[in-house]
């Protein structure tokens, strides 16, 4: 009973994603460009006619964004964000492959970042600065899978919605996170709520040669590593057909309860990486308050890359230089940059009509369905009978 | 000593009762609309924008209409306008509709934020206290309804509290006795059967997701006009989620979200009134007392939380 209850209300989310595309491998790598590109274009045209609507320049606005995130070595700012980017990315891949929903990263990345910035100064100053780094990637990783424990065995045991239980762990983890700042981790120095800084020559080493820190080697590492794991590995299968299809990985014999535990403790420590890597590699601190919220605006990236983890790269290059660039951009045209949010949901409207699309020109129907076609045409039909 | 601490209580309990009316009336609302849209199958992840959504426009019709009922109206047709792309998407095109409530968190979120900023930022205006509506009589009784310090209890609100109290009454009569009711409750059970009777799974569907925006507009309406005189960004916080949970907690009765959302209104608005008693409590540990006991309450009662089958499914005609 249980365990079907584990397996019932799934979405097929990602037997949609992974279908299988047509045989010809040129055709194939046309329709995958055309799926994942034609979405962000057409985003970026209405939020084009979106800024004319709010009297801005869209062609000022973007240029702007390139102006910001590549060029004079703004590149390397745009390369520093992608680090945590992509092993949130990971994180997402992989539970994401499963079917689940770990919509909790907000307060999985904030309390892997609390617990870096809270222990970090005093630890790198105690040991070895590679064995400190270490140590905190470790325990930021734990903190962010120790945070999907509770919806993970909810899910595995009950089938209980992990949307909302990783949701409500998330808001219980941003203010767990504050508590700490403010309390055990607090800086006595500041009456600011913020903690301890990591000296500057204690940080991440900077790759030779450019700004950009070692962060960067870390998530491409783990982005290679999760590949292969979900690609050429048993595991990776039994997850992709538990993501596909509940009730026939369960005749196989696969244990979804602990499938689901583990891709959840996968997920959740990968978010975390990503907080240490932020924290080591360019803040040095945390502070109340902040919450750069980097997974809302990651999802639409992950599924554009059709769930796979080498393709989401091109897509993090992407947003990051869209997210550099468009803090310039924002502020010249005296917008808030919680406009990119507005273009990142239209990406994913986009991204599920054209997947919609694609996969009806595929089985070799019509792009509308029948009932749509007959809504259309009903008020002409209704004329002429009439 | 005696009349101080007499007095001390009476505050205590009138603002209880306020503090949970105000902050758990816009959640309500919005898991009343979520209600509906659950027992027809449509999970509507997208509340968060829809609120914000409703907030705004709800806060812009209550300052240039002068009128609250402008406002109620402007967020209900912006909630609506947002479940439009919610309708067209995942009802009559069967699309993710997880992906496209996040979508429309994102851009409600984005929207209103990008709005507000740039008209209102240098200004920050505020709406003046809404109306309230004492019912006569009843507003006499102490700590239900007499107002002290600002505070208006039970049978002291704006009018649309009641009508909103009388609605989750209706609903519940829907869902029981009229076919319609019949109608939505089979659309998320069994579809099938619903075709098979000769009524339109998609559009029974589609009206239930446009009753959804509306509450949800109305809820951030209400946020924005009642709960706290204007607009700001981000104003919602995760209300939307909180009315998801509420609505799945409820297993779908209309009296069991408006008990649900006092009961959290109530939870939200603990850390000012601790703080008025003078008790200073941490206020990050008072936000995160309503999630917490969400997260008790679904590790206690997880069987009995309540889904219909065909939740999130969209319906294919003839698909197996």
């Amino acid at each position: 009973m249980t365990r079907d209850a584990a397996v019932s209300a799934e979405a097929p989310l990602a037997a949609d994603l992974h279908l299988p595309a047509r045989s010809r491998p040129a055709g194939r790598l046309l329709d995958v460009l055309v799926r994942s590109i034609v979405p962000v274009a057409l985003a970026l045209v209405v939020g084009g006619i979106l800024l004319l609507g709010l009297g801005r320049n869209p062609l000022t606005f973007y240029g702007n964004i390139w102006k910001g995130g590549i060029e004079t070595g703004a590149w390397q700012d745009s390369a520093i964000r992608m680090a945590p980017f992509l092993l949130i990315a990971a994180g997402l891949t992989v539970i994401f492959r499963a079917n689940i929903w770990n919509l909790g990263y907000n307060g999985q990345f904030l309390l892997g970042a609390a617990l870096v910035s809270g222990y970090g100064p005093p630890l790198v100053n105690k040991v070895p600065l590679a064995l400190a780094i270490v140590v905190l990637f470790v325990l930021a990783g734990a903190a962010g899978a120790l945070w999907t424990v509770i919806p993970a065995l909810l899910k595995a045991r009950y089938g209980t919605n992990e949307i909302i239980t990783t949701l409500m762990m998330s808001f219980i983890g941003i203010d767990l996170a504050s508590i700490l700042i403010k309390g055990p981790f607090h800086d006595a120095t500041t009456p600011l709520p913020q903690t301890r800084v990591v000296p500057l020559n204690k940080m991440l080493p900077s790759i030779p040669g450019t700004r950009i820190h070692a962060g960067l080697l870390v998530a491409f590492a783990a982005i290679l590593v999760v590949h292969y794991i979900l690609t050429r590995t048993s595991w990776g299968l039994r997850l992709q057909i538990m993501g596909a299809n509940p009730r026939a990985a369960r005749h196989f014999g696969i244990n979804l309860p602990r499938l689901i535990v583990v891709a959840f403790l996968a997920s959740g420590a990968l978010v975390g990486l990503a907080a240490a890597a932020d924290i080591l590699g360019l803040w040095g601190y945390i502070r109340t308050g902040w919450n750069p919220a980097y997974g809302d605006t990651i999802i639409p990236f992950v599924f554009l890359a059709r769930l796979n983890a080498l393709a989401v790269v091109p897509f993090i290059a992407f947003f990051a230089v869209l997210s550099t660039g468009g803090d310039l951009a924002a502020q010249q045209a005296n917008l808030p940059t919680d406009f990119l949010l507005v273009l990142v949901g239209l990406i994913l409207l986009f991204m599920t009509v054209i997947e919609y699309m694609g996969r009806r020109r595929e089985l070799g129907a019509s792009y509308l369905t029948p009932g749509l076609k007959q809504a259309l045409r009903a008020p002409l039909l209704r004329g002429r009978s009439a | 000593m005696i009349v101080a601490s007499q007095i001390w209580t009476q505050i205590f309990w009138t603002s209880l009762v306020a503090g949970g009316l105000l902050a758990g009336v816009p959640i309500m609302f919005t898991a009343l609309g979520e209600t509906i849209s659950e027992r027809a199958g449509v999970l509507n992840i997208g509340l968060e924008g829809m609120m914000l959504l409703g907030a705004y426009f709800g806060f812009l019709g209550a300052y240039y209409g002068h009128s609250v009922w402008i406002g109620y109206l402007a967020g209900i047709a912006a909630g609506m306008a947002a479940s439009v792309f919610m309708v067209v998407l995942c009802v009559w095109l069967g699309l993710d509709q997880i992906v496209v409530g996040i979508a429309i968190t994102l851009a409600g979120e984005g929207i209103t934020s990008v709005l507000y900023q740039t008209h209102f930022s240098s200004t920050e205006p505020r709406l003046g206290a809404a109306a309230t509506d004492p019912i006569p009589l009843l507003d006499r009784i102490p700590v239900l309804g007499k107002p002290i310090n600002g505070q208006f209890p039970l049978f002291s609100q704006p009018l649309i509290v009641y009508l909103g109290l009388a609605f989750a009454g209706v609903l519940a009569w829907i869902f029981r006795s009229t076919n319609i009711g019949l109608n939505l409750r089979a659309a998320g059970e069994k579809p099938e059967a619903l075709d098979a009777a000769g009524v339109s799974v998609v559009s029974t569907r589609s009206y239930a997701a446009l009753a959804t925006g509306a509450l949800a507009g109305l809820g951030g309406a209400y946020l924005s006009i009642v709960g706290t005189g204007g607009f700001q960004t981000f104003l919602t916080q995760g209300q939307g989620f909180m009315a998801i949970v509420i609505a799945m907690l409820a297993r779908g009765r209309p009296v069991g979200v408006v008990a649900g959302s006092l009961l959290f209104g109530i939870a939200l608005s603990l850390s000012t009134l601790l703080q008025l008693v003078g008790i200073n409590f941490s206020t990050e540990v008072v936000h995160m007392l309503p999630f917490a006991a969400i997260i008790v309450a679904l590790i206690l009662f997880a069987r009995r939380a309540y889904l219909p089958p065909a939740l999130a499914l969209p319906y294919v005609r003839g698909a197996r």
